[in-house]
């Protein structure tokens, strides 16, 4: 390392402040930020519920339907709780990404928390990273409930195609997260960000299956809904679930959609 | 030496001119205060020493560190009080206090700084359940967590009451005697004259006037306020024409006249002369708020009196209280 060359006298740990650029030492996520974030997440008992508890809520009721577990021949031979187990993960998504995290982040903003945050030597972009990490992380949990409930109350096999269906659903909860940044990017107050925030909700949730899976859609609303980060991710999911390894094409729709989100989102965040 | 050292420093919103060639620096170990009207570019300034904007033209050095450039180490040695931010609403005192200690190399101790503060029985309590009192004392802990070697506090008694007020003050008293260098920035004239060791006036982007508080009352054109119920009626004129008289006011029978020490021999020998009893005589010293609206009265856009109004809408700056009054020499 050429550049730290002549503080080589000088032991580890006490490299003079302009020996490396002070930004590169900070760590972009400070490890007392995620579990303060942590900490307040579980003191929220809404946001647990809807993200967490609520989809396989959902999931449990459809279930209790009888028609809704009989195989129907419309759905390739699937039963309607088959169908709902991914929309279920999905919905968890769309309430963590679109619903929870824009309004804590346009509130930290509008709080001034992020700036104040910003005059020590703590980042505030960590604050933002340990929100996604923290909504990402109740995705998570709200995934293995309903899919765990899904397996043991219904009888819905476990993803046939794990790797498929890690893949599928790591690409469909960033870009249901970088959407919901995009939000709190586009919004000056949690007021505002809510209202747009209630804007996405329905299209997603719609696109999603929540309403209709789309699988039973007609084709030409399939193809339109396919375009779209979550419709994607619902065929991705749903291939995976019955032991392919989902389509080429879907998986690109979703990681385009992440990719674009999270560069709208790096360049349109503001922290004040 | 200085510790902190603002230079030329410039900054404009939008082609709007906030800050416009301050210059100033602020010895360590000393209460520096930054006082103006409101909208005057106090705050645009305190946050170039934050590094938290970047000015147009212009240098700032904290420590000899540049605040933008070398953020992250200005953050270890300065610690600030924001006019106006929060914390989480859920965050209790403590895990406020542990979280901000974990930036920092060198933390102070939180239990310590929570009971100089008042804040020992408050430590589970959540930040959105803590008066507003408390939740200053908290911001004010949290800018001294770290060990810094300079806090800067930006209005940090608006909103509280004069109890309140007068605790704070008392504090930061504390905190310089311990040997920080406080960057204080305020528009209550009584907060300066009790605490500040030197204040730069701001008004409309510029420094109007650096000096203590002492010296910038001696400054202002009338540093004397004499009042006083003449026995029978005086001529107004004949006031008037006293050595240093700078204003003559007449209310429900009662005379003010501002003006220096001269004047002050010269209306005694009148009212001798005259043989008028003067009831209820008080010889004050202007107080800063009356050099303060001199300074900003000079020169603006809108004269003196409308600065006055402005002025007042943000709180009456209490005034009376810092007068050093002499009982009647009659």
């Amino acid at each position: 390392m050429p550049a730290t060359a002549h503080t080589s006298t000088t032991p580890p740990g006490n490299t003079p402040a302009s020996a490396t650029p002070a930004r590169a030492r900070v760590p972009m996520l400070s490890g007392a930020v995620l579990r303060t974030e942590i900490r307040l997440m579980c003191r929220e008992p809404g946001a647990i519920f809807w993200v967490v508890l609520f989809p396989t809520l959902l999931l449990s009721i459809l279930g209790l339907i009888p028609g809704f577990r009989e195989p129907d021949p419309k759905h390739g031979g699937l039963r309607v709780v088959d169908l709902y187990v991914p929309i279920a993960v999905l919905l968890s998504m769309i309430t963590a990404g679109i619903q929870s995290m824009p309004t804590v982040l346009t509130g930290y903003r509008e709080r001034g928390i992020l700036r104040r945050l910003s005059t020590t030597p703590a980042r505030p972009v960590s604050l933002l990273l340990a929100q996604i990490t923290v909504h990402g992380a109740a995705i998570a949990v709200a995934a293995v409930l309903a899919l765990a409930v899904g397996r043991i109350a219904f009888d819905v096999p476990l993803p046939e195609q794990p790797f498929g269906y890690a893949l599928a659903f790591v690409l469909a909860a960033l870009s249901a997260l970088a959407l919901g940044t995009v939000v709190s990017a586009l919004s000056s107050t949690t007021k505002m960000s809510s209202v747009l925030g209630s804007i996405v909700f329905f299209p997603a949730m719609f696109t999603a299956g929540v309403w209709l899976p789309v699988q039973s859609m007609p084709e030409t609303l399939q193809t339109i809904v396919e375009f779209s980060p979550l419709g994607a991710a619902s065929q991705s999911l749903d291939q995976a679930m019955s032991g392919n390894w989902p389509d080429l094409a879907h998986l690109g729709v979703t990681g385009l959609w992440a990719a674009l989100l999270i560069a709208v989102a790096a360049r349109w965040f503001r922290w004040e | 030496m200085a510790i902190i050292e603002v230079s030329g420093v410039r900054k404009a919103y939008g082609g709007k001119l906030a800050v416009d060639g301050v210059s100033f620096s602020v010895e360590e170990g000393e209460i520096f205060g930054v006082l103006g009207p409101n909208g005057a570019g106090k705050t645009t300034t305190v946050e170039c020493v934050e590094g938290l904007r970047v000015p147009d033209a212009g240098t700032v050095r904290v420590a000899g560190l540049d605040p933008v450039a070398d953020h992250h180490e200005v953050t270890q040695i300065l610690g600030a009080q924001l006019q106006q931010s929060e914390l989480q609403q859920k965050l209790t005192v403590r895990e406020a206090l542990d979280l901000y200690a974990s930036f920092y190399r060198k933390p102070a101790d939180g239990l310590g700084l929570a009971r100089r503060l008042g804040l020992e029985d408050r430590l589970d309590a959540r930040f959105g359940k803590l008066s507003g009192g408390q939740k200053q004392r908290l911001f004010i802990a949290l800018a001294l967590i770290g060990s810094p070697r300079v806090v800067v506090l930006d209005e940090l008694t608006t909103g509280l009451d004069p109890r309140g007020r007068r605790d704070t003050w008392a504090l930061i008293e504390d905190i310089r005697d311990s040997g920080v260098t406080v960057l204080l920035v305020t528009h209550f004239m009584e907060e300066a004259q009790r605490l500040c060791d030197r204040v730069a006036v701001i008004d409309a982007g510029r420094v109007v006037a650096l000096d203590t508080p002492e010296g910038l009352v001696r400054q202002a054109a009338s540093s004397t306020v004499i009042t006083f119920t003449p026995s029978k009626p005086l001529d107004e004129r004949d006031l008037a024409e006293l050595p240093g008289v700078a204003s003559v006011a007449e209310k429900n029978a009662r005379l003010t006249i501002n003006g220096t020490d001269d004047t002050v021999n010269a209306v005694i020998s009148l009212l001798a002369r005259r043989g008028v009893t003067a009831r209820q005589l008080r010889v004050a010293d202007a107080t800063l708020d009356d050099a303060f609206l001199d300074l900003t009265g000079r020169g603006g856009p809108d004269g003196p009196d409308a600065r006055r109004e402005a002025f007042e809408q943000d709180g009456p700056p209490a005034s009376g209280l810092a007068r050093t009054e002499t009982e009647g020499v009659h």
